[in-house]
């Protein structure tokens, strides 16, 4: 029995909350908001019309091109000012002020940049995610216990030796659990970045379904895709987290 | 190198740290002498700075006067030639027992390593472990590592700051057993740190004891006992309660049965009434 539950506890759960917005539905009397059925039928009507594939690969392409320009930038640039105090002090207010600015404030800014194109949803979610992966890797850095680099040290290692040896190692289970969050973060804005100026993706096919007709069994199924991928994304991330070399960062509770 | 000098040389050190508003003497008139293929136990009351000295030695620390001397040459920093084996244990997590063993053996080829590191993995008894990461030993697998990682680098001395403290009382023993058939087939200089007076007089040719802080040498003690050494022989008891004398300490535990209320000795103000 306890062997199930992990797997019967999901099932039960999700049936009672497809059924309860069911009933919600019902009982409204809308006929705006779609039942769970007729979202179904949506997801199969964008199949069968052929744009439910194009939209999903639109909308990993931008979140997957602006998500690793942030790792590509924001780790070696955590670990650099980590290392480096006077870095860190120089760069660190910048980092600091440009941070809480939502990515959406800069959607004026990117359409002025760049135009109509894939290049403003992709710096948009370049903006979401560089800066939670920097900061986090600053961290990594600074929370590095010390016996390690002073055994490290005491081997003789300096500058990037010291760094490919110990540093980088030592920092990779908080670097990955950064990835994870910006990821997170990443398809989380794709919505937003999608609603400037391209026509494809699924936060397009959300606003473009509401725009042309209401169509809120459309608009749901783009937001139930979203979520199912978002999931599959952080299940295919966590799996780095299994490797050797980083699994000792982790708690053992799992 | 001069084979019959001492490897070590520690003249007038003294150590300051920073207070809030005056500095903490931490060590005074440290003077010591380690001679090659020697294990010497530095032991003292917490906080006397016997780990400070240790890190001083070791180059981690800058005295604040004095100086240190291996080999004739005055310590500027760490080196390969003198590795540190840390209580909280410096094996690298991300690394196998073997890659870690293999640290310090950067600069050879695959082919070179193995047999150094087969050799050290035999000698602390992971064979069959090679494969395993830290986290999948127990602490006293770990410090076997640390300790095999430091022998395989092939020093000229080896610093262990209380590298069993974390242990269990039967793990240690059995430790302090391996370390010492370690030593006599290595014949490594060892300057070992610990607060544990019977794991001194167990493991050293020479115990030296400080005082509480600010730390002063309070005596240089040969241990001229035969290895493997019998810790019910008189011989064995009476070094041990030598050094506990020279700290200041008696042997019972408890308070005194005449005096009611449970006044205990401990923290009295004379020394030789401190009870353990």
């Amino acid at each position: 029995m306890k062997r199930w539950l992990p797997v019967l506890l999901p099932v039960v759960s999700i049936t009672a909350a497809v059924s309860l917005w069911d009933l919600v539905v019902i009982l409204s009397h809308t006929d705006i908001f779609p039942r769970p059925h007729e979202v179904i039928f949506a997801i199969g009507e964008l199949i069968s019309r052929g744009v439910l594939f194009n939209y999903i690969i639109a909308s990993l392409f931008r979140v997957g091109v602006g998500f690793t320009l942030a790792a590509l930038v924001g780790v070696p640039l955590g670990l650099a000012l980590g290392w480096f105090r006077p870095a860190l002090w120089a760069i660190n207010p910048i980092i600091q002020i440009l941070r809480p600015i939502s990515p959406i404030a800069w959607i004026p800014v990117a359409i002025l940049w760049f135009h109509v194109d894939d290049r403003a949803p992709i710096f948009l979610i370049f903006l979401a995610s560089v800066f939670p992966i920097t900061v986090s890797s600053v961290a990594a850095v600074q929370n590095i216990q010390p016996v390690y680099v002073r055994a490290a040290e005491n081997f003789g290692l300096r500058g990037f030796a010291l760094f490919r040896r110990v540093i980088f190692p030592a920092c990779l289970p908080q670097i990955l659990t950064s990835l994870r969050i910006a990821m997170g973060i990443a398809w989380l804005v794709v919505v937003a970045a999608e609603m400037i100026a391209v026509n494809s993706g699924l936060g397009y096919l959300i606003i473009d379904a509401r725009n042309a007709g209401k169509r809120y069994d459309l608009v749901v199924a783009g937001m139930l895709m979203i979520g199912l991928i978002g999931l599959f994304l952080d299940f295919l991330i966590r799996q780095l987290e299994t490797f050797d070399e980083v699994k000792w960062g982790y708690s053992q509770r799992n | 190198m001069d084979k019959k000098g001492p490897i070590i040389q520690v003249r007038s050190l003294r150590m300051d740290f920073t207070g809030k508003t005056a500095p903490i003497a931490v060590l005074e008139n440290i003077d010591l002498e380690v001679f090659r293929g020697e294990f010497v136990c530095i032991v003292g009351p917490s906080g006397c700075g016997k780990s400070t000295l240790l890190n001083i030695v070791a180059g981690f620390f800058k005295p604040t006067s004095g100086e240190v001397l291996v080999n004739g040459t005055q310590v500027s920093g760490p080196d390969p030639h003198r590795i540190f084996v840390f209580q909280e244990n410096g094996v690298f997590p991300w690394l196998t027992v073997e890659q870690n063993i293999g640290f310090g053996l950067d600069q050879l080829s695959a082919q070179e390593k193995a047999p150094i590191i087969q050799r050290y993995v035999d000698m602390v008894g992971l064979t069959k472990f090679e494969k395993l990461y830290p986290r999948e030993l127990s602490g006293g697998m770990r410090q076997r590592v640390e300790i095999a990682r430091a022998l395989a680098a092939n020093p000229d001395i080896i610093y262990m700051d209380e590298p069993f403290g974390a242990l269990d009382f039967i793990t240690r023993l059995k430790m302090r057993a391996d370390l010492t058939r370690i030593w006599q087939e290595e014949r490594k200089t060892i300057l070992f740190v610990t607060h544990d007076i019977e794991e001194s007089v167990q493991l050293a040719d020479r115990v030296i004891i400080l005082s509480p802080r600010p730390g002063k040498i309070l005596r240089d003690l040969t241990i001229d006992l035969p290895r493997p050494r019998d810790l019910d022989s008189s011989a064995y008891l009476e070094t041990r309660d030598e050094i506990f004398h020279t700290m200041g300490m008696s042997l019972r535990v408890g308070s005194d049965q005449d005096s009611p209320g449970g006044s205990t000795t401990i923290g009295s103000d004379s020394p030789s009434n401190v009870s353990l």
